[in-house]
C-alpha cells in the first residue's frame, strides 16, 4: 500500500471523528510516512511499518471519548435538509417511545448481568455463613455428646466450606466476565458512530 | 504494566527526547527505540496531551518542501521530569520494600 492509499482508507475510516482532528491525525501519519522514506525506507515499507488502518483505527477507537463521538455526530446531524427534519417531527410520537424502550432494554440487560453477579456471591455468602453456623453445631453436639450429629454436622461443614471456596473463585472469574463485557459494550457502542458511513 | 504508571513513564520519556533540543515525531520514535517501543498511534496521544497540558509547544516548520511538527519544552514540561525524577525515588523504596532488598526494618 502507498502512502495516498493509506491515508485515503484512513480518512474514510475515520469519518465520525471531528474534522480537525481527522486533518492532524493524517497530517501527523504522513509527516512519519515522509521521515521515513527520507531515512531511507521505500514508501511500502514506511506505510507498513505504521501499521495496518485497522490496527491504526482501532487504536484511535479506544482512546476517542464516547460523548466526542456523540457530540460530533449531533453537530453534522444539524446539517439536516428541511425534509428530515419534518419527518423526525412527525414521527417524534414513533421514534422517541423507539428509543426509549430501546435504551431501557439495553440498561436493564447490563443491569440483569450484574444482579446475577450479585445473587452469585450473596449464595457464595450464605455458604460461607452455613458451614460457620455447622461448625458451631459441630462443636456443640460434640459437647453434649451427641457423637453421631457431630460427625453429620462435621460432613456437612466440609462440603459447604468447598463448595464457598469453589463458588468464590467462580465468582471472580464472572466478575471478571462482567467487566470485559463492559468494555466491549463500549467499543461496540463507540463503532456506531465511527467507520461504518465512510467504510 | 499498571496503565497509570506506564502512562506516567512515556510522559517522562517523551519529555526527555525533547529535553535538550526541539525535536519531530519520527526522531522522537527512533531516540527512544532503544528504550521503549512507541507505536505512532500511540506517540500521537502522548503528544496530544502533553500539548494539551502545555508541557510542551509545536510549531510547524517547513522541511524539504513540507511541513513538519516540531515539538518544544516548556517550563512546565521541565518541571514534569524533575517531578518525575522525585516520584522515582519513592518508587525506588517501594519497589525495594516489594522485592524484599529492603535490609532496614522501620
Amino acid at each position: 500500500m502507498n502512502k495516498k492509499e493509506f491515508t485515503e482508507q484512513l480518512r474514510n475510516r475515520l469519518n465520525g471523528l471531528p474534522a480537525q482532528e481527522i486533518e492532524d491525525r493524517l497530517a501527523f501519519y504522513t509527516e512519519m510516512i515522509d521521515d521515513r522514506t527520507e531515512d531511507g525506507m521505500t514508501e511500502e515499507e514506511a506505510v507498513s511499518s505504521i501499521g495496518t488502518v485497522d490496527s491504526v483505527v482501532e487504536h484511535i477507537m479506544r482512546e476517542i471519548p464516547l460523548n466526542t463521538l456523540v457530540k460530533n455526530k449531533v453537530k453534522r446531524d444539524k446539517k439536516m435538509p428541511v425534509w428530515a427534519i419534518v419527518l423526525l417531527v412527525i414521527g417524534f410520537p414513533v421514534w422517541f417511545p423507539i428509543c426509549i424502550s430501546l435504551l431501557i432494554t439495553v440498561l436493564s440487560i447490563y443491569l440483569t448481568i450484574w444482579i446475577i453477579l450479585a445473587s452469585l456471591f450473596i449464595v457464595d455468602l450464605s455458604f460461607g455463613i452455613s458451614a460457620l453456623a455447622g461448625i458451631v453445631a459441630m462443636v456443640t453436639a460434640f459437647i453434649q455428646g451427641n457423637i453421631a450429629y457431630g460427625i453429620f454436622s462435621f460432613g456437612a461443614v466440609l462440603i459447604l466450606g468447598a463448595l464457598a471456596v469453589l463458588l468464590f473463585f467462580g465468582c471472580i472469574y464472572a466478575a471478571k466476565g462482567c467487566v470485559w463485557l463492559t468494555g466491549k459494550m463500549l467499543f461496540g457502542i463507540k463503532s456506531l458512530f465511527i467507520g461504518k458511513e465512510g467504510a | 504494566m499498571d496503565n497509570q504508571l506506564k502512562r506516567g513513564l512515556l510522559d517522562a520519556c517523551v519529555l526527555s527526547a525533547i529535553r535538550n533540543e526541539d525535536s519531530y515525531g519520527y526522531k522522537i520514535i527512533k531516540d527512544l527505540k532503544p528504550y521503549v517501543e512507541l507505536s505512532e498511534s500511540t506517540l500521537y496521544t502522548i503528544l496530544k496531551r502533553l500539548e494539551d497540558a502545555k508541557m510542551l509547544s509545536v510549531r510547524t516548520a517547513e522541511h524539504q518542501g513540507r511541513l513538519r511538527k516540531y515539538y518544544h519544552i516548556t517550563a512546565k514540561g521541565i518541571g514534569r521530569i524533575d517531578e518525575f525524577r522525585n516520584d522515582w525515588k519513592e518508587i525506588e523504596s517501594i519497589y525495594r520494600f516489594i522485592a524484599g532488598e529492603d535490609g532496614s526494618d522501620e
